[in-house]
């Protein structure tokens, strides 16, 4: 077998059957997404699927979109060889994908700012969202600004309390924050009634789901919006280590950031590929947000993937320190990666992950996100296993500024 | 000829329509369902239609969604409501039972295994709100062989062609979504709803029930008008909430809220059937 690497991911290996086949046409990534929803939505999800095909073969848009990413976002974001945590971990060599800084300050808007020029291309003139941490909402509030879109954010109100900057963010931006106080009061409820108001608005309105998740064409949509984060990483570590990565390292909720930088090195059999989930206070304990680690198949928010459900079938509380993990699903094409043993999902507790934040912080300078926290605590444990020449890339896929409450409690301090 | 067929049969000759009442099992507790189904039957409910409460009820509105909420505090699951069916049916041989619930307590108790011991317990027909026949072929077939009808949304999103494809699935009735909204949002728009209606009928000879934004006897008699079936959910479960524990209340509440609406629904009756004759 030829292990030639090019450019161009996977032209030289498994072209016949590629890991990048999926989905099906209708969303499929082996048993798992598909397209689950109430009959209102059908026809609505339809006419999203063919306004994003003709969107993604016009040049015109894609044009739009590439000069949005560079002017707007500040693409292409760095590599960072992070030499003194790997020295310290005394193993392989960690480097950084520098999502943390693009414009507001995570991965979220190479989604946003995609989905936001289909809605306008589709005419609508109102965009809804769903918010965890409050940075997919702080990314599309930012994007509706810019393009004069109205817009609305749910959020659980458990969240809303967590992240109190990213709301403030968000209503100077214009949007209205709507809290949700149904269910948990966290992400999978705000996406429910995301859901709910989109049913009752499809009309005039686009819904920007923030993750890999959601109905056909959502996981694959929001993919390929994000898979900007692989291409470019897959480019940058030829052009700087002459060499792909042994093992990328990305934390996963819903996974977008994951699926963005695993995905155009999926065909790349030799690199290694690890998603972390949240491991709360330990997955034994039953409080943790590690669907792909403890859960099982389901049918939630429109697609059939990995999810924490008791004996009846009832979604499970989830618990993470970190609002953006903390969610009972997990994007279908993380399911199949997983069934299939291309990628291996993990599981970071708490308590490793603020280790890890606070060891980022104080010895790199970088501040990472709680959620990015937990594939930085992965990769040191990771990197301890492999020798000083080989190469983890972690996706450091947001700033941690909005999580100073969070981290400052865990430590039993007032701001 | 299953219970809802024989029932729909009964009413056509009769000349009168469907009064379909909704609950979500086990709100405010699983030991008043099957006395609030009798409660239903004696104010003029011709089919009982019985919610599984699921954590994440993604077409219902605040009403419903506290509903389950209250009904899950008691663990109330799939298999409890199933049970219920059971009891109702110790006292009620003649009323159709509808579940309507969401795709995922049963797919955790497993299709077949649902099937049988729903069939067995008296249900009669079932109403996944999340299954479409795209995405979950075996359902249909199952439920079929299993004797349990598969009633089926038409949404007015719905075009013509998955229209056709949805009637040649569906048995029991169909369940016309009023408006584009989650449950007990919006109100009706009757102005519409005969042309919608009409459509159906020309893909199906199912009767048509209509539901979603249906709260009082005035908007009841008006979708009585074009439709075979009426559906009241949320402006009864907003009665059971109101009175929560004080059960005798509850009880009073739904006899006069259904029973207002039968009223109003039987005189609409009468006089088309009056001025049908003249």
């Amino acid at each position: 077998m030829s292990t030639t690497i090019s450019d161009s991911p996977g032209q030289t290996m498994h072209a016949a059957h590629g890991w990048r086949d999926m989905p099906d046409a209708r969303g499929h990534f082996g048993p798992y997404g598909g397209r689950f929803v109430a009959e209102t939505l059908m026809a609505p999800l339809d006419e999203l699927s063919k306004a994003y095909e003709a969107a993604r073969n016009d040049p015109s848009f894609m044009a739009a979109l590439d000069t949005d990413l560079a002017d707007y976002v500040g693409r292409p974001t760095p590599i960072y060889h992070a030499e003194r945590l790997s020295a310290r971990v005394g193993g392989a060599q960690i480097w950084f994908k520098r999502e943390d800084l693009n414009h507001t300050g995570a991965h979220k808007i190479n989604n946003t700012i995609g989905q936001a020029l289909l809605a306008s291309r589709m005419g609508k003139t109102r965009i809804i969202a769903e918010t965890g941490a409050g940075q997919h909402g702080v990314a599309t509030a930012t994007v509706a600004a810019r393009l004069g879109l109205e817009c609305v954010v749910f959020m659980g109100s458990e969240d809303m309390r967590r992240q109190s900057t990213n709301v403030y963010r968000m209503r100077l931006l214009g949007a209205e924050v709507r809290p949700v106080e149904s269910g948990s009061r966290t992400l999978k409820d705000a996406m429910n009634d995301a859901l709910r108001d989109w049913v009752a608005h499809v009309d005039d309105t686009f819904y920007i789901i923030g993750t890999v998740a959601g109905p056909h064409p959502y996981p694959a949509m929001v993919r390929d919006f994000q898979a900007v984060i692989g291409r470019e990483s897959r480019r940058q570590m030829l052009e700087r280590c002459d060499r792909l990565p042994d093992a990328l390292v990305a934390c996963v909720g819903g996974g977008s950031n994951a699926i963005g930088l695993f995905y155009p090195f999926l065909d790349d059999e030799q690199v290694a590929i690890y998603g972390v989930e949240a491991g709360g206070d330990g997955v034994q304990t039953g409080r943790h947000a590690a669907p792909l680690a403890a859960g099982r198949s389901g049918v939630l928010h429109g697609n059939r993937t990995y999810l924490m459900q008791d004996e009846n079938g009832q979604i499970s509380a989830t618990h993470s320190v970190s609002a953006g993990l903390d969610y009972p699903g997990v994007g279908p094409e993380h399911s199949w990666l997983k069934d299939l043993g291309r990628a291996t999902y993990v599981d970071v507790t708490d308590a490793e992950a603020l280790d890890a934040f606070h060891e980022c912080t104080r010895i790199e300078g970088i501040m990472p996100a709680l959620e990015s926290a937990h594939a930085v605590a992965y990769a040191k444990k990771l990197a301890a296993t492999m020798s000083p020449d080989q190469i983890i890339l972690v996706n450091m896929s947001g700033r941690g500024d909005k999580d100073m409450g969070s981290v400052a409690e865990a430590a039993g301090e007032t701001l | 000829m299953s219970r809802l067929a024989e029932r729909f049969k009964a009413l056509r000759e009769a000349g009168r329509t469907a009064l379909i009442p909704y609950l979500t099992a086990g709100d405010p507790h699983p030991d008043a369902t099957v006395d609030y189904m009798h409660t239903l039957v004696a104010a003029g409910a011709d089919v009982v239609e019985l919610g599984v409460p699921f954590t994440d009820p993604m077409a219902d509105g605040p009403v419903i969604q506290a509903a389950c909420e209250r009904a899950l505090v008691h663990g109330t699951s799939l298999r409890n409501v199933l049970d219920m069916v059971e009891r109702f049916r110790q006292d009620n041989v003649d009323t159709p039972v509808v579940l309507m619930g969401y795709l995922n307590p049963i797919d955790a108790m497993g299709l077949d295994a649902f099937s049988a011991r729903a069939a067995e317990a008296g249900v009669d027909g079932v109403l996944i709100v999340d299954m479409t026949a795209e995405e979950t072929p075996e359902i249909v077939p199952t439920l079929k062989q299993y004797a349990l009808d598969p009633v089926c949304l038409i949404a007015p999103t719905t075009g013509e062609s998955r229209m056709a494809r949805i009637c040649e699935n569906a048995g029991g009735f169909i369940y016309y979504v009023s408006f584009k909204g989650v449950t007990g949002s919006a109100s009706l728009d009757t102005s519409t709803l005969a042309e919608h209606v009409g459509h159906i009928r020309a893909a199906s000879a199912l009767p048509v029930a209509v539901g979603f934004g249906i709260r009082t006897p005035e908007n009841a008699a008006d979708v009585s008008r074009v439709a075979d079936a009426v559906v009241v959910g949320s402006a009864l479960v907003a009665q059971i909430a109101e009175y929560g524990e004080d059960r005798t209340a509850a009880q009073a509440a739904l006899r006069a809220t259904l029973g207002g609406m039968r009223s109003a629904i039987d005189t609409q009756d009468q006089n088309r059937q009056e001025a049908r004759r003249a």
